[in-house]
């Protein structure tokens, strides 16, 4: 892929199944934007990730012209910003919109992805509160889904067009469907949450996702060996 | 103060001493904007209007700007900076990066240091030393994220300013209550003249929680965390 463009030198660290930076390359992919994107292996971590990132030193970083950006939605925001003259425009012009997209993205980060966290890692009755706990969450959004004058009756968060809060949420599709599989559970319900299941089947089907979000198949497969290493984890003294 | 006219209606449900609050009222200030404060019980009666506006969280504050609710302290402080745009002054840079660098450092506060800033309020013996090295090593980042300028926003408060000076008066107040020692001058001049200037600063001043005030309440608050009533 180039690496220079009109806009630049575009790098991307990150790891493919990481649902944060697939909600990057879906932003960079929709504004059509080239990148390399460099593999960061985590363990352990690399001189450029500690170098770019010194006080979380996770990924996604995206680094442009040589600056670091850092935490994935404030990416996904400076993507917006930095090529604001790039169709589609992922915010809406209006200030209230606006807000409320920030709003429902920061409960996919803040609320949400907790409770995905706790599916991830847990077992037993601790994995069931987790799925209940992200349950409770799903049908919230599906509500929002439902009433919210902003996402009533669009095909996305973001109306006619991927927004903020589509790749907030729909960043972590690949990831959710993973942890159904790999726990044997039920987080986005059909009947349950008609819309927001209708929605997931759309955004995996979109230009711009379909390129880069992970296969299922591997991200359970990732999924599944994390959870049995946590079970049983390596002997030593 | 009457929430109508140019600005539209405004309208603010808070109780006083919320950093949170504090953060929206630095905004709505700086804006010179007119607004209604709703005092709201926060603990036990939530009011109606509280329930309605913000259903999902049930929390404050929240910003009532022509009956369209907004929640959460920097999304509103962003809203506030978008919707009156056109009012000076602005908190947000208008560069791209800067801005990124602005919202990277305003969520630290949120997702880093104001949790470790609770630990030490709630902690006790081992727990609570941890939450004061966890706060201090996150202060020290913002000592150097202020590196030479008056304030994170440069010359002018801006956005992570707003973040952190909602905090303040808590944080010296929490100080006080548990005899920490969290913004340390000698470890971070910086960050030590950048609070004093920030209390003084005109628009804030006004609406800073009374630092007398919040340490009777933390104290009494502290008080039946540390030494719970006696019974079965």
């Amino acid at each position: 892929m180039a690496t220079e463009g009109e806009k630049g030198q575009v790098k991307l660290l990150g790891a493919t199944l990481s649902p944060f930076v697939v909600r990057v390359r879906i932003a960079l992919a929709l504004k059509g934007i080239d990148y390399e994107f460099i593999q960061e292996s985590m363990h352990p971590k690399s001189e450029l990730l500690v170098k770019s990132n010194p006080v979380h030193k996770k990924i996604p970083v995206l680094i442009h012209n040589g600056k670091p950006v850092c935490e994935s939605m404030i990416i996904v925001q400076y993507i917006e910003e930095g090529w604001g003259n790039k169709a589609p425009n992922l915010m809406p012009e209006d200030p209230y919109d606006r807000a409320i997209a920030r709003f429902w993205a920061a409960f996919v980060d803040d609320k949400l992805f907790p409770c995905l966290r706790g599916v991830f890692t847990g077992q037993g009755e601790q994995l069931q509160k987790a799925v209940e706990d992200s349950v409770t969450n799903f049908l919230l959004i599906e509500e929002a889904l439902r009433t919210n004058h902003c996402f009533a009756g669009k095909a996305y968060f973001g109306g006619d067009q991927i927004g903020l809060i589509d790749i907030a949420l729909g960043g972590l599709s690949a990831f959710i469907k993973g942890l159904e599989k790999a726990t044997d559970s039920v987080l986005i319900d059909p009947e349950k949450m008609p819309l927001l299941s209708a929605w997931m089947d759309r955004f995996f089907k979109s230009d711009g996702v379909k390129e880069v979000m992970p296969d299922v198949t591997k991200q359970v497969e990732f999924i599944s060996t994390r959870r049995a290493s946590m079970i049983s984890p390596p002997t030593s003294n | 103060m009457e929430g109508c006219g140019e600005d539209g209606q405004v309208k603010l449900l808070g109780v006083i001493h919320s950093p949170f609050v504090v953060r929206v009222r630095i905004a709505l200030a700086l804006k010179g904007i007119h607004y209604e404060f709703i005092e709201e019980e926060v603990l036990n009666n939530k009011s109606e209007l509280l329930l309605q506006s913000n259903p999902v969280h049930k929390k404050i504050p929240v910003l009532i700007h022509n009956g369209k609710p907004v929640c959460e302290s920097m999304i509103i402080v962003q809203y506030i900076e978008e919707a009156w745009g056109n009012k000076a002054f602005n908190f947000m840079p208008k560069d791209p990066y800067d801005r990124a660098i602005a919202r990277f450092w305003a969520a630290f506060i949120d997702d880093k240091l104001t949790p470790s800033i609770w630990g030490v309020f709630n902690g006790v013996g081992e727990e609570q030393q941890k939450a004061v090295e966890e706060s201090v090593a996150n202060l020290l980042l913002l000592e150097e994220a202020l590196s030479g300028k008056a304030y994170f926003g440069g010359d002018e408060i801006g956005l992570v300013d707003i973040a952190l000076g909602g905090l303040l008066v808590g944080v010296q107040t929490i100080e006080r209550v548990t005899g920490s020692v969290l913004i340390d001058t000698l470890k971070m001049p910086l960050l030590s003249t950048w609070a004093h200037k920030f209390c003084k600063a005109e628009e804030v001043k006004e609406v800073l929680t009374d630092p007398a005030k919040l340490f009777e309440l933390l104290s009494e608050i502290r008080a039946n965390l540390t030494s719970p009533p006696a019974g079965n």
